[in-house]
């Protein structure tokens, strides 16, 4: 559900309301036994212990930033799926999943898959080979130094600002399932990342995202396998689901199939139409997100080689399709197994009825995996659930902070501030950027904290500059004739359409059925065809432009368009080990996944 | 990520294994209590097995010194 917003909590899947709803919602579900809290120790000190032992290999900017571009195609890909499978995304789809069925699982698939493979198969040769340490370098190389700063500090300030939105939230988050003090949470989770990131750089964080993603993995996956055997797999469980719509105790309506009730804005409870899906999801916001947010590419720009940038991605996108597996389908089998002390099926409500009934004992939707979680995991594996859960907060919080240091250690302290320092200058000042990227964080989290509407502004934020970036990267990338110019006002014009959408909406929302082409149309439709008019007038208003100005000579361009650059070969290899056999595969699942739930 | 030293792969064996063994053994003390949870299903048993497993093998496979 990361709508138009690329980063943390939208990019990580969760809902602006989602998110504010978790913020505040009521009393501890679970209680930690001493194994548990042995358990959550053990991560704390093997993250640390990380950090400390790579501090050695973070000396040279190339390590610190780069990780030495040393990883290989595994280690690429897993950190940058591990980057955005944040905790938040987690609970938040898990509930959307309880609410709305399996039309969730449209951001796992054509939300990111078609764009994940796109990234590895057409797009990583121009990333890699123009050997750019960020996507704001690379439109440096294209379009000039004035894109690339304005991409830069917009994207500074929002990594920042959505890093701490999110640490307030997970605080938040552990106040709800643990009782834990948003204090203690806020200041023991950021000093733990802020340590292993400023020690040990991108490979740190890195690697604690690549251990981070198997703990996700091992503390999460145990509850939707214990909700099938109970519920005798997925055919028992479409079976329990089916009586209890018939009987009532379920509210009616297709929660196992993806597109049948997508002919109509109002044939959903999502309020989408399968062209916003398609188009909107599946390209402005997803192609937005995957290809050009510097959180997700700087994962793959650190591989060893362009076969294992282009096959870390690949890599990544079998494990997004497996995502709903311990995120969406724990929320459905809620549906079925979630009872009262009394046995009788338990229903969970949106926040405002939960608000409204203070002392009720009701539960949110978004409690729905930690309900679970209680339900299946005892002690120890509930103490791993927890950690599986702190994990993904935490690989999202390094992602942000890491990409934080890099963009504005080379895209801003460098080309504005200190052009020609020595190199252990600059990885002087990434270690304090990125001990001052948390403390900025930190302070993010206590101004939400005062502010809760900051929450779902700030992701709206996001939508107004990831889109226009994908309609002037992806020109700058497959088309000589852009210029400098072009590019500029693309972004820019791009993006205050953008603002201006959003703005008319918010100030008349009638205005809608002309943004979203549908009155019926709700909140993710309306960010889904406005990240597409952004990035339509990105596009427009750049070719325009560039048919108006001089172009760049050929011999400029060379590494950074296509038609320029001459993509390296590279040696042949068996079939098992050759990217575009893995993404034959890959397309062959994604397309079974959508016609199987159907 | 082998010219870096101890491999990623390792941390995360040492992790598991010691996950799987505190979870497999408080799984196999839960056996003598008189009351198991109902949708238990002795997971902690072989959830921690599976761990403790995964745990040994890439703790080994990628030992320090250990060319994998």
């Amino acid at each position: 559900m990361f709508g138009l917003v690329p980063t943390s909590l939208f990019a990580s899947g969760l809902h602006p309301a989602s998110a504010a709803a978790i913020a505040f919602s009521a009393p501890s579900l679970a209680h930690l036994g001493p194994l548990d809290i042995a358990v959550i120790a053990i991560y704390f000190a093997m993250v640390i212990w990380i950090g400390f032992y790579l501090k050695g290999q973070a000396n040279t900017s190339e390590e610190f930033f780069m990780a030495g571009r040393e990883m290989t195609a595994w280690i690429a890909g897993l950190s940058f799926v591990s980057a955005n499978l944040g905790s938040l995304e987690l609970m938040g789809w898990a509930g959307s999943s309880y609410q709305y069925g399996i039309l969730a699982a449209h951001w796992y698939w054509i939300g990111a898959i078609p764009a994940m493979l796109f990234l590895g198969m057409v797009m990583m040769p121009f990333y890699y080979v123009c050997k750019t340490h960020s996507v704001p370098g690379y439109l440096k190389l294209r379009y000039g130094q004035g894109s690339s700063t304005v991409a830069a500090v917009s994207f500074a300030f929002m990594t920042v600002l959505m890093s701490g939105v999110n640490m307030f939230a997970m605080a938040e988050v552990m106040k709800i399932v643990l009782g834990w003090d948003l204090n203690f949470s806020i200041i023991v989770s950021s000093l733990a990342v802020a340590a292993y990131v400023a020690l040990g750089g991108l490979r740190s964080a890195i690697f604690n995202e690549v251990l981070q993603f198997v703990l996700i993995w091992g503390g999460a996956l145990l509850v939707p396998i214990l909700g099938l055997v109970e519920t005798g797999g997925w055919s028992g469980f479409k079976a329990r689901l089916a009586q209890n719509i018939a009987t009532g105790a379920v509210p009616g309506g297709d929660y196992t199939h993806m597109w049948r009730s997508m002919g109509h804005f109002a044939d959903n409870p999502m309020g989408i139409h399968w062209t916003g899906i398609v188009f909107g999801l599946g390209f402005a916001i997803s192609f937005g997100y995957w290809t050009t947010d510097f959180l997700v590419v700087q994962r793959v720009l650190a591989a060893n080689s362009l076969r294992s940038a282009r096959l870390a991605p690949v890599i990544g996108s079998f494990f997004k399709m497996a995502v709903p597996f311990i995120v969406i389908l724990p929320g459905l089998l809620g549906l079925v197994v979630l009872t009262n002390g009394d046995g009788s099926l338990m229903h969970l409500v949106g926040e405002n009825v939960v608000a409204a009934n203070p002392g009720a004992g009701l539960h949110s939707y978004n409690e729905v995996l930690p309900l679970m979680m209680v339900r299946y995991l005892g002690p120890g594996l509930l103490g791993l659930g927890i950690t599986a859960l702190i994990a993904g907060f935490m690989s999202g919080m390094a992602g942000n902070v890491s990409a934080f240091t890099a963009i504005f250690t080379y895209d801003i302290y460098q080309p504005h501030i200190v052009k020609h320092a020595k190199d252990e200058h600059y990885v002087l000042v990434g270690r304090i950027v990125t001990i001052v990227g948390v403390i900025i964080s930190i302070g993010a989290a206590y101004m939400v904290m005062h502010a809760a509407t900051i929450m779902a502004y700030v992701q709206a934020l996001f939508s107004f500059f990831i889109s226009p970036l994908l309609g002037v990267v992806l020109l700058g990338m497959f088309w000589k004739r852009a210029t400098k110019a072009g590019g500029f006002w693309g972004l820019l014009l791009g993006t205050s359409v953008s603002i201006a959408l959003w703005a008319w909406v918010y100030f008349d929302p009638s205005a809608l059925k002309y943004v979203a082409f549908s009155a019926d149309a709700k909140d993710m439709a309306e960010n889904m065809y406005r990240a597409l008019w952004s990035v339509t007038t990105a596009v427009v208003v750049n070719v325009v432009v560039s048919l108006f100005t001089k172009p760049r000579p050929l011999s400029e361009l060379v590494g950074v368009v296509y038609g320029a650059t001459s993509i390296p070969t590279e040696e042949p290899v068996p079939i098992y080990k050759n990217e575009w056999f893995w993404t034959g595969i890959a397309i062959v699942i994604f397309l079974a996944l959508n016609i199987y739930f159907w | 990520m082998h010219s870096s030293g101890i491999s990623i792969w390792f941390f995360i064996g040492v992790m598991l294994t010691i996950y799987g063994a505190m979870i497999l053994g408080y799984g196999l003390y839960e056996l003598t209590l008189p009351q198991m949870a109902i949708a238990n299903f002795h997971a902690s048993i072989w959830w921690g097995a599976v761990l403790l497993a995964a745990g040994l093998f890439y703790g080994v496979r990628f030992r320090p010194g250990h060319e994998s």
